[in-house]
């Protein structure tokens, strides 16, 4: 039987929440940024963020995209899904994402970015107590990513590495 | 408000002056090292959304190489060379008789090769900028990726991603003789650079 599967594309500094059946939330070409998935796995409202920057406190911009920064997008992501019937406690997390696509001997922190949208996305998703279950994540490639809502899978496919699930 | 929005016209036309005369410069370069004649497009000043910055390139999953330099000085910014895998597989045939025999698989000789092209012609875009402007610029060292181009040019947006979800990309297309390396420069200055750039050409920016 053919599935017809539904994919929702995220764009860069967006987020989608849906309640899913064969839907494939899918976001491409992450390098810096992180792709935070989070699931109800009982009644399967999954959603995605592909977020660029840590913290909306940096911003410069008087009105703020909440889905660009990790501490205003994954806490709207939860609301949203919240509202669509998902359950706090069933939740659980993946990570994609957060390399350092270039390689420099002066590191400032402008351009760890990759590693510090990690950080600050776990410190996020532990306070929350959403547990994270599996992540791909640093090194120094781009991914993109396909979240699968029938099966819960992270399809991670990339240049250097192939295609991984997780 | 996004203040890429309030560039006005002619400010736009000296930014594509920018980037007519350092990538004229690279081009210049380029033509020595290949012994041929290299042509170049006149260059595009796109102020674009994230989403589509990679869509010259053939969008945010193709494959591509980049050289990327960080540029430190007067006027910060990100700077980009990117080829085409097909492309960088003619300019190696052209330029230093390599033959990739692997589509995608690139040797340490053939990865070497590429990044001294790179280097060779960011580094002449740079400089004939600074001479232009009168500005202090000075390049880090290049660094060479083959990634997906949404991955690759995302990392050189992250000083816009403060301030807006818009990046101005000065995309200078240059094609060698018989047109078959078509190679990109991105020159995307970071959003206080603007003020200092348009000052050192006596255009006026408030």
């Amino acid at each position: 039987m053919i599935v017809d599967h539904l994919v929702i594309k995220v764009g860069m500094a967006d987020l989608k929440v849906v309640i899913g059946r064969d839907e494939i939330l899918k976001t491409t070409g992450l390098g810096s940024c992180v792709g935070v998935i989070l699931f109800d796995p009982t009644i399967r409202v999954a959603g995605m963020a592909h977020i660029m920057l840590p913290t909306s406190s940096i911003a410069r911009d008087g009105v703020v995209n909440i889905a660009k920064y990790a501490d205003t997008a994954i806490p709207d992501m939860l609301e949203q899904m919240i509202s669509l019937g998902a359950n706090k406690g069933r939740l659980v997390a993946k990570l994609a994402g957060g390399a350092q696509m270039f390689a420099f001997s002066g590191t400032s922190d402008t351009m760890r970015i990759g590693p510090r949208n990690v950080e600050t996305c776990k410190e996020i998703l532990n306070n929350l107590r959403i547990p994270i279950h599996a992540e791909d994540t640093g090194a120094n490639f781009g991914r993109t990513i396909e979240f699968h809502c029938s099966t819960g899978m992270l399809l991670i496919r990339s240049v250097q590495q192939g295609v991984k699930e997780i | 408000m996004d203040p890429l929005k309030q560039l006005a016209e002619f400010q736009l036309d000296v930014l594509k002056e920018v980037g007519n005369i350092g990538a004229g410069h690279a081009a210049t370069a380029l033509s020595k090292m290949l012994n041929k004649p290299v042509d170049m497009k006149i260059p595009q000043v796109n102020i674009l959304p994230f989403e589509e910055i990679t869509n010259s390139l053939g969008g945010s999953e193709e494959v591509v190489i980049a050289i990327f330099l960080r540029v430190v000085g007067e006027a910060p910014g990100n700077m980009f060379f990117i080829l085409t895998q097909e492309s960088a597989k003619k300019l190696l045939a052209n330029m230093a008789g390599i033959e990739i025999e692997q589509e995608g698989a690139y040797s340490e000789m053939e990865i070497s090769a590429l990044q001294e092209i790179g280097n060779i012609l960011v580094g002449s875009y740079l400089s004939s900028l600074a001479d232009f402007t009168h500005l202090s610029l000075q390049p880090t060292v290049p660094s060479l990726a083959i990634d997906m181009a949404g991955a690759i040019l995302s990392y050189g947006l992250i000083q816009f991603g403060e301030m807006g979800d818009h990046a101005l990309l000065i995309d200078t297309k240059f094609l060698e003789g018989d047109h078959e390396v078509e190679g990109h420069f991105f020159f995307i200055p970071d959003p206080e650079s603007f003020e200092t750039i348009f000052r050192s050409l006596g255009v006026p920016f408030e």
